[in-house]
């Protein structure tokens, strides 16, 4: 058998890309965080010692004037569009997988420009301008190589760094496993004594695919310097391309993608119809005036509808709020779809007559209209945390921030309960929580104020509260004070509170808690 | 996947007729009885007032939420989360949605009901009796159920606003159990609920409940309390005798 051919491809990989769009700089201790994690370090945030995985208040325990920006893929993408159009000098033919990495054959442009180190060294300095205009004065790492995995490798070094043809498994081979993505994978290859992708490479690709399955495959190719699937034989056919017109020209960024949703969708089942997945989709719009974006957006897994409209939100915002250089002059009137690559679906199969995923994808559009007539941050889902107080266990997280088709937080309601938190309220739990605590008064029989002093003991059986300018309501019943002493290791957010637990004579039953000498309702048993 | 039009076909065709079952959603076993069907009818409205209007209305959702059905709640912003858990809800499965401005709240319910199956919705909403009557057809084409909750704690008949319901839903003389003079903790609220309705359901109906029970869930109640013994899960400190 021939060898096979891998297409020599150059990747700019800019790190800490989510940080650069954030707007610091690299002397900078920033971290962005998602669900309090950091997901993104400044390299002195590295020298503090923080890393990327590390709880939120770990790092800012490391670094106490750590700046935190939350994570945000938007504006990620929308940032990087001018990183992507300087690339547009060298070739038509751009490849994102993810803001900060872009990626594109290097065959024609090398031979043009004179090789590929002059290549390398015109992408770099072009980047690195880019970069100095937001402020970052650092550099991207470019890398050129046989496949994208060994192009992503060199270009990870943070400089220039070219593979020579056919260097690739070479170059590979000593490089740890762990970079294959997979830890369940790498996991069991490090158990068996295999550390870099030069031991994984060397077993028999027929072994690997007999222990490891078609993943397996996958990732044992990439460590022998190929590309991850074989390269497919003939481009996707013509009548794939799927082409949303709009009637009148869209300026503004939402009406577009709402516009592209049908179509992904009608993409996606179309092809779904087919057995086939689509894992690289070439997206181009198209103004009133003909001016046109194309980009080639690559994903390891496959594209799913929503996956591929957040692709289109993220080139077009890049284009019509970018740079007044970038910017088109008038409105978006055709978008089009077009899978560049597809592979097999192997994946998700859904109910015979539908079944829950269905249904979760239908919930999911329903919530995105919503989300499209009352703003992205009007819909939130549960997310359980963990705390003593009924608005602490459980807090409220934006549902653009998760996956709603996919089961997004398959394991919330088992996470009930797994920690013990002692000294929470007991159930069941108020069924009305007011976002801002209510201000009440308690009296005893005689009428004077209910204290809770330092030691957690009452200065008398409450009787009766009062809410602001009400009338009195007799106590029926009660039972606390539950003392509380939170965080008191941080002077910052260190709380002492007394809970209580408080039966009214017309049937109702309140939490009210006590801090500084003031009452107020954390619920209502409604 | 797309289910090919002809594999459809020949379901529809080779099932004998449609089920009842079908055009109903579950609720929670101690329920069953307010409703003819022993559950929710799809594409109905069933109107919630009464003290505990929240949580018989979190106690309706759980049973589908279970079974698989997404719930999403209009308005309501001081909703108890715990609470709903406890219910029965399915974390995975909710959606809380901030109350529109007024006069976007027929748009956003409409767009709701398309997609998920059970919507809460704050009764007090300002809705004009046409839209009301316009999501009352919606919501029957659509086969979703909608829940107007009222929350307060005087109960009057139809008290809906202008949501346009086809059953209503009252709690009556609650009673919490479980606190004593600075000792124990709630641990349940014994109410009677009542339901009437239109047509079929014209006829009153209504059962015993621990709404909530101990754990939080809705169960039926059978007298006397089944557990009068007080635990004290952690000791409160009471008033200070005189020796202290």
């Amino acid at each position: 058998m021939a060898p096979e051919r891998v297409i020599r491809t150059l990747v700019v990989l800019t790190p800490d890309w989510p940080l650069i769009a954030a707007g610091v700089l690299p002397t900078d201790v920033a971290v962005v965080v998602h669900a309090n994690r950091v997901v993104a370090t400044s390299p002195r945030a590295r020298s503090e010692g923080i890393e990327v995985g590390q709880r939120r208040r770990e790092a800012q325990r490391r670094s106490p004037d750590l700046f935190l920006s939350e994570s945000d893929p938007n504006r990620d993408a929308r940032a990087f569009a001018p990183v992507a159009a300087a690339l547009e000098q060298f070739t038509p033919r751009i490849e994102l997988s993810r803001p900060g990495v872009a990626a594109f054959p290097t065959l024609g442009p090398s031979r043009y420009f004179g090789g590929d180190e002059a290549l390398a060294a015109m992408v770099s300095a072009a980047i690195d301008a880019e970069l100095d205009a937001l402020g970052w004065g650092g550099s991207a790492g470019i890398g050129i190589a046989d496949g994208p995995f060994a192009a992503q490798q060199a270009a990870q070094r943070g400089v220039i760094t070219v593979v020579p043809v056919g260097g690739s498994p070479a170059f590979l081979a000593p490089i740890g496993v762990k970079v294959l993505d997979r830890p369940e994978l790498v996991d069991v290859l490090s158990r068996l004594g295999l550390h870099t992708l030069g031991s994984f490479a060397a077993l028999a690709a027929g072994d690997v695919v007999g222990r490891f399955g078609v993943d397996g495959h996958a990732a044992h190719r990439l460590a022998s310097g190929l590309d991850e699937r074989p390269p497919a034989t003939s481009p996707p056919p013509r009548d794939l391309h799927f082409v949303v017109e709009l009637e009148s020209p869209a300026d503004r960024v939402d009406i577009a993608t709402f516009a592209a949703r049908g179509v992904a969708e009608a993409l996606h089942e179309r092809l779904s119809g087919e057995g086939f997945a689509c894992t690289r989709v070439c997206i181009s719009a198209e103004t009133e005036h003909g001016e046109c974006i194309e980009r080639v957006w690559r994903h390891e897994a496959a594209l799913t509808p929503a996956a591929l409209v957040d692709r289109v939100r993220w080139q077009l915002d890049g284009w019509l709020n970018g740079p007044a250089a970038v910017r088109p002059t008038s409105g978006i009137t055709r978008i089009t779809l077009a899978p560049d690559e597809l592979i097999a679906a192997g994946g998700r199969q859904l109910g015979f007559w539908g079944g829950e995923t269905a249904v979760d994808e239908r919930a999911a559009r329903a919530l995105a209209r919503v989300q499209g007539l009352l703003g992205v941050n009007a819909v939130t889902v549960p997310d359980v945390r963990g705390g003593r107080g009924p608005s602490e266990r459980i807090v409220r997280i934006s549902a653009a921030a998760v996956d709603l088709g996919a089961g997004h937080s398959a394991g919330t309601s088992r996470r009930m309960g797994d920690a013990p938190w002692p000294g929470r309220v007991p159930a069941p739990s108020p069924a009305l929580v007011p976002g801002e605590p209510v201000g009440v008064d308690v009296f005893d029989d005689t009428g004077a104020a209910v204290m809770v002093n330092g030691r957690g003991d009452i200065s008398a059986a409450p009787a009766s509260i009062r809410f602001a300018g009400g009338p009195d309501i007799g106590v029926a019943a009660w039972a606390g004070p539950w003392p509380l002493d939170e965080r008191w290791w941080d002077p910052a957010q260190h709380r002492r509170r007394a809970r209580l637990q408080v039966a009214l004579t017309d049937d109702r039953a309140l939490l009210l808690h006590v801090e500084h000498g003031e009452w107020s309702v954390e619920g209502f048993y409604d | 996947m797309v289910v090919p039009a002809a594999l459809r076909e020949l379901h529809d065709r080779t099932r004998p007729v449609t089920l009842a079952r079908e055009h109903t959603l579950p609720v929670v076993d101690a329920l069953g009885s307010l409703f003819v069907d022993g559950a929710l009818t799809r594409g109905s409205a069933v109107g919630v007032s009464g003290v505990g209007a929240t949580s018989l209305g979190l106690a309706l959702a759980a049973g589908a939420s279970r079974s698989g059905s997404w719930v999403a709640v209009v308005g309501l912003a001081d909703l108890g989360l715990g609470a709903a858990f406890e219910a029965g809800i399915s974390l995975e499965r909710l959606a809380l949605v901030e109350a529109p401005s007024p006069g976007r709240w027929a748009e956003v319910v409409a767009a709701l009901v398309d997609g998920v199956d059970v919507v809460i919705v704050d009764g007090r909403a300002p809705l004009t009796p046409s839209e009301g009557r316009r999501l009352a057809a919606r919501v029957r084409e659509r086969g979703s159920v909608l829940i107007p909750v009222t929350q307060g704690s005087q109960p009057t008949r139809r008290r809906s606003g202008a949501w346009s319901v086809d059953l209503t839903l009252e709690v009556r003389s609650g009673r919490w159990e479980g606190l004593g003079q600075g000792h124990g903790h709630l641990r349940g609220r014994a109410v009677r609920a009542e339901s009437a309705g239109r047509g079929r359901a014209s006829r009153m109906r209504s059962c015993e409940l621990w709404l909530p029970s101990a754990d939080g869930s809705t169960t039926a109640r059978v007298e006397p309390a089944p557990d009068a013994t007080v635990v004290m899960l952690r000791p409160g400190r009471g008033v200070p005798s005189d020796g202290a």
